[in-house]
């Protein structure tokens, strides 16, 4: 869908994209543009160099909620409050999902992992980040949306809104950023259908969708 | 053509020196005692002079990963800082290795461990040139003796990071950076026009894309990188040795020394042939690759070798792996700021070798 929309607006050719480690870090085997793999949580700070030599080029990151919303809080902050031209696709499924089913900044209340096998627990492990509301509030982001692809309606949708971040990136306009939250059923340890139907009943009334800043 | 000479502070020197050998991009973070090289480039603005780039990070951990995209990229970016930020780089320093990607690091090296002291020290040197972060990989180091071969040493650097596609470091320390010295530069040189054939800049026109990565999960495949590594280091090894004689002809001892304590050497080598006491120096200049050789040369020349260093002895042991058991190393060193004088590195040698 990322790559749709990079074709459909021609950009495919000038685009660099940027996978730091998570699920993401393979992403370069199934983008046929330029990439760069990053260390965990610096996606925004490689792309900030990427893009200040090279402004005239398209540049995102692909980062999931550990990468983007833990280690990397610091570089996403930062990156956003310079309004550094590029575009954050951020997908939050609520959990660590390379290293095997930890527990993410982003994991609701009383949501089982490895790591907080018991359900997570506010007083002690601290409450679910909301990212996108959290950057929406910084000058320098000039689009800040949340999206879901559990259905064909909104994976339409989803991809107007990276379509969106893209253009508005050509304008030079700001950070854009595109959450999208998302299931990791082998992580949360359901079947594909199951945890459509448990991200739709317990995600979504937590990270409502929609534009947050436009 | 006239010299362009002036008087400068070394870090000072670094920052126009940057600006003169073509760089595209400065990333860095304040740090005592190196901050004047962003704010000399923050001041002189050189987006207006040549289009190069300067950004203030949130981090050094940012910084070194904002050198990392750039780099990608195939431009010439560079970064400086002091020991507790080289510290945090490191991580990004391994990456970059890996990823085989050319940049210039600057350390202007002060007092450890933690926080330590805001004075020159050479204890980063192990950090330097043994690893500092993970994994097999050099970085190669370049260890100026004045504000002049600060200058020079940015420019050599730019050319050895492209030519093996390898980060370069220059280590300092604070006297070399808050000193002034006179100092002639070079002509301002063109920044690159030709994208690199690996560089990330989108693959338009090129009918395949680049990707930047030191990830290889397979073993076979990073084993295959890191022969390929070795191969470089092998090359680096045989091609970028840099070292100085000083009055080593007729020399019975020797002093090691690099940096700041090589050019306090001189005065101590002074002060012993004022006694009758024939010592040389030998100054490695690249730190790595080490001028194992030269050393080893030497020792078949001389009654003692005497190492001098600002800590509590660290090159002293590649000098010991030069000299092969030949003859006996000594050692002497100051820390935590405090800078060795010539008569103190003078009567180090006499009570190590003469006065026995």
């Amino acid at each position: 869908m990322l790559m749709e929309a990079l074709e459909d607006l021609n950009l495919g050719d000038e685009t660099i994209g940027v996978a730091p480690v998570g699920c993401s870090v393979f992403a370069y085997h199934y983008m046929d543009i330029d990439m760069q793999q990053a260390a965990h949580g610096r996606a925004p700070a490689v792309a900030t160099g990427i893009k200040r030599v090279m402004p005239d080029k398209t540049v995102f990151t692909y980062q999931g909620d550990g990468d983007l919303a833990a280690i990397g809080t610091a570089e996403t902050i930062h990156a956003c409050n310079r309004g550094e031209n590029i575009t954050f696709i951020f997908i939050n499924n609520g959990i660590y999902g390379m290293t095997g089913g930890q527990m993410a900044p982003t994991t609701l209340e009383n949501m089982k992992s490895s790591t907080s096998p018991y359900g997570r627990d506010l007083k002690s492990m601290g409450h679910p980040l909301k990212m996108t509301e959290l950057v929406a509030n910084l000058n320098g982001v000039a689009y800040a949306t949340r999206q879901a692809v559990h259905t064909p309606a909104l994976v339409r949708k989803c991809k107007k809104a990276i379509v969106k971040a893209f253009k508005l990136q050509k304008e030079n306009k700001g950070t854009t950023f595109v959450e999208i939250v998302t299931n990791c059923n082998s992580g949360w340890k359901m079947r594909p259908v199951q945890a459509n139907e448990w991200l739709q009943k317990n995600m979504i009334p937590y990270y409502p969708l929609g534009d947050i800043k436009k | 053509m006239e010299k362009d000479i002036k008087l400068m502070k070394g870090n000072d020197a670094i920052a126009e020196a940057a600006i003169r050998a073509g760089a595209d991009a400065y990333f860095g973070y304040p740090i005592t005692p190196q901050s004047e090289v962003i704010e000399y480039l923050m001041a002189e603005q050189p987006e207006k002079r040549t289009g190069m780039v300067v950004l203030q990070a949130e981090s050094e951990v940012a910084a070194i990963n904002m050198i990392y995209g750039a780099a990608g990229a195939g431009k010439r970016v560079l970064t400086t800082s002091s020991s507790p930020g080289i510290s945090l780089m490191q991580e990004g320093i391994s990456y970059i290795a890996g990823a085989q990607l050319p940049c210039v690091l600057v350390n202007v090296v002060r007092g450890g461990p933690g926080l330590g002291t805001i004075q020159p020290s050479q204890a980063d040197y192990f950090q330097s040139v043994k690893g500092g972060g993970h994994g097999d990989y050099k970085l190669i180091v370049l260890a100026p003796a004045s504000v002049q071969e600060s200058v020079d040493f940015i420019k050599l650097a730019f050319d050895i990071a492209f030519k093996y596609r390898n980060p370069v470091m220059l280590l300092t320390d604070g006297v070399l950076g808050q000193m002034m010295e006179k100092v002639e530069f070079f002509e301002q040189q063109e920044r690159k026009k030709e994208d690199e054939p690996w560089a990330t800049v989108g693959k338009a026109g090129r009918g395949h894309r680049n990707y930047i990565t030191s990830l290889f999960i397979k073993p076979e495949k990073m084993y295959e990188v890191n022969l390929e590594l070795q191969k470089k280091y092998r090359e680096v090894e045989k091609n970028e040795v840099r070292y100085q004689e000083i009055d080593t002809e007729d020399a019975d001892y020797l002093f090691v020394a690099y940096g700041t304590t090589a050019r306090i050497c001189q005065k101590a080598c002074q002060l012993a042939r004022e006694k009758g006491i024939k010592v040389g120096l030998l100054r490695p200049i690249s730190l790595y690759p080490y001028p194992y050789d030269a050393i080893n040369k030497l020792a078949d020349k001389v009654k003692g070798v005497m190492v001098i260093e600002m800590n509590h002895g660290q090159m002293v042991e590649d000098v010991k792996l030069a000299v092969n058991g030949k003859l006996e190393v000594g050692f002497m060193g100051r820390s935590g700021g405090i800078i060795p004088t010539p008569s103190e590195i003078l009567e180090a040698l006499e009570n190590k070798f003469i006065n026995k």
